[in-house]
């Protein structure tokens, strides 16, 4: 695991209580995971928060899945 | 320090650890203060009720204060619950996510209406309802923000609701006064909080103030807290109808740059 999808995987588990063998990269935020539209706000301000940088709406939108989170955090702002 | 010893509070506006409500309940709590709270959905109730646990507050109540008859009823429980109150906060506001960016020249009839109930009158609401609660007088305060006075990109049409607030609070402390009961706001620096996600470009604001404030950082929400503390308690006695800055000092600017780029 890398070290971003271990970070992302400690906030999941801290924001939605979710079992840390839940968070796999195809996991869907909203139907595997079950966040809610307050849910996917605090995570894209977790992650804004962690990784010290800023998520558009725009592109918070296209992060539907775990998988996509990291890779939207090592490209845009692990970089 | 016990400032707020024997003071019972109730709390309007708390969502999750970023609130400046939470800021705002932790300095009461660190000063004695009994605090009840109160959420505005469903959505909430596990958010708030882990916070409720660590305060060990027990009065946490669900409240649209859109509806009347739930206002009613929640300040029917927290006089059954605490007799009387001497702090109301209010720390709620809202208003169509398509109407906290562009230009505000476009605000719908039904969003300005929607903002200015849910932001404004709620304040009205809530005061008339706690009155009757705060027979030993009582302090009341709400959160306010400079886009009431200036225009703030992307503000729009919660910058007018916030300019009603601000005014609501002026009438409601000349109402009130003669019974002891303080109506303040305060007027926070740009703070990350759920309800700040909405608005446009919102790292950009905080960016901003952190660049130019005399204080070249941005605030707390712990030093909200501090400020509600002091308007909550007995320090402030003779303060009421007033606006009271926590923003590091920004809205003292004339000429918003930072002075290292005016060379």
């Amino acid at each position: 695991m890398s070290d971003t999808q271990a970070q992302v995987t400690e906030i999941i588990v801290d924001l939605l209580g979710v079992d840390e063998d839940q968070i796999v990269p195809e996991a869907r935020f909203r139907e595997d995971l079950e966040a809610d539209s307050l849910d996917l706000v605090e995570l894209i301000m977790a992650f804004e928060e962690r990784f010290d940088g800023e998520i558009s709406d725009e592109e918070a939108q296209k992060i539907t899945t775990v998988g996509e989170a990291v890779t939207y955090i090592d490209t845009h702002m692990r970089a | 320090m016990n400032l707020l010893e024997g003071k019972k509070a109730l709390i309007f506006g708390l969502a999750n650890k970023n609130s400046i409500a939470w800021g705002i309940a932790q300095a009461l709590h660190a000063h004695g203060c009994e605090l009840g709270f109160s959420y505005g959905f469903e959505q909430l109730e596990r958010r708030v009720r882990p916070l409720a646990e660590e305060l060990g507050v027990q009065f946490v109540e669900v409240c649209n204060i859109e509806d009347d008859a739930q206002i009613e009823a929640t300040f029917q429980k927290a006089g059954d619950h605490f007799g009387k109150i001497d702090i109301l906060v209010h720390a709620i506001a809202h208003a169509k996510r398509e109407d906290l960016t562009g230009t505000f020249v476009d605000t719908s009839r039904d969003g300005f209406q929607l903002a200015m109930d849910v932001s404004v009158y709620s304040l009205v609401a809530l005061t008339r309802a706690a009155v009757p609660l705060m027979s030993d007088g009582g302090s009341i305060i709400s959160l306010t923000y400079y886009g009431a006075e200036k225009a703030v990109p992307h503000y729009n049409v919660m910058g007018v609701a916030k300019a009603a607030l601000e005014a609501s609070t002026r009438y409601l402390a000349a109402d009130l006064g003669p019974q002891n009961i303080r109506v303040n706001a305060i007027s926070a620096g740009p703070i990350k909080t759920l309800s700040a996600a909405g608005i446009a470009g919102f790292r950009k604001m905080l960016k901003y103030t952190e660049e130019r404030a005399p204080l070249r950082r941005n605030v707390t929400q712990e030093e909200v807290g501090k400020t509600a503390v002091w308007l909550c308690s007995d320090l402030s006695s003779g303060v009421t109808g007033e606006v009271v800055y926590v923003d590091a000092g920004y809205n003292i600017l004339g000429m918003p740059e930072p002075p290292e780029t005016w060379v």
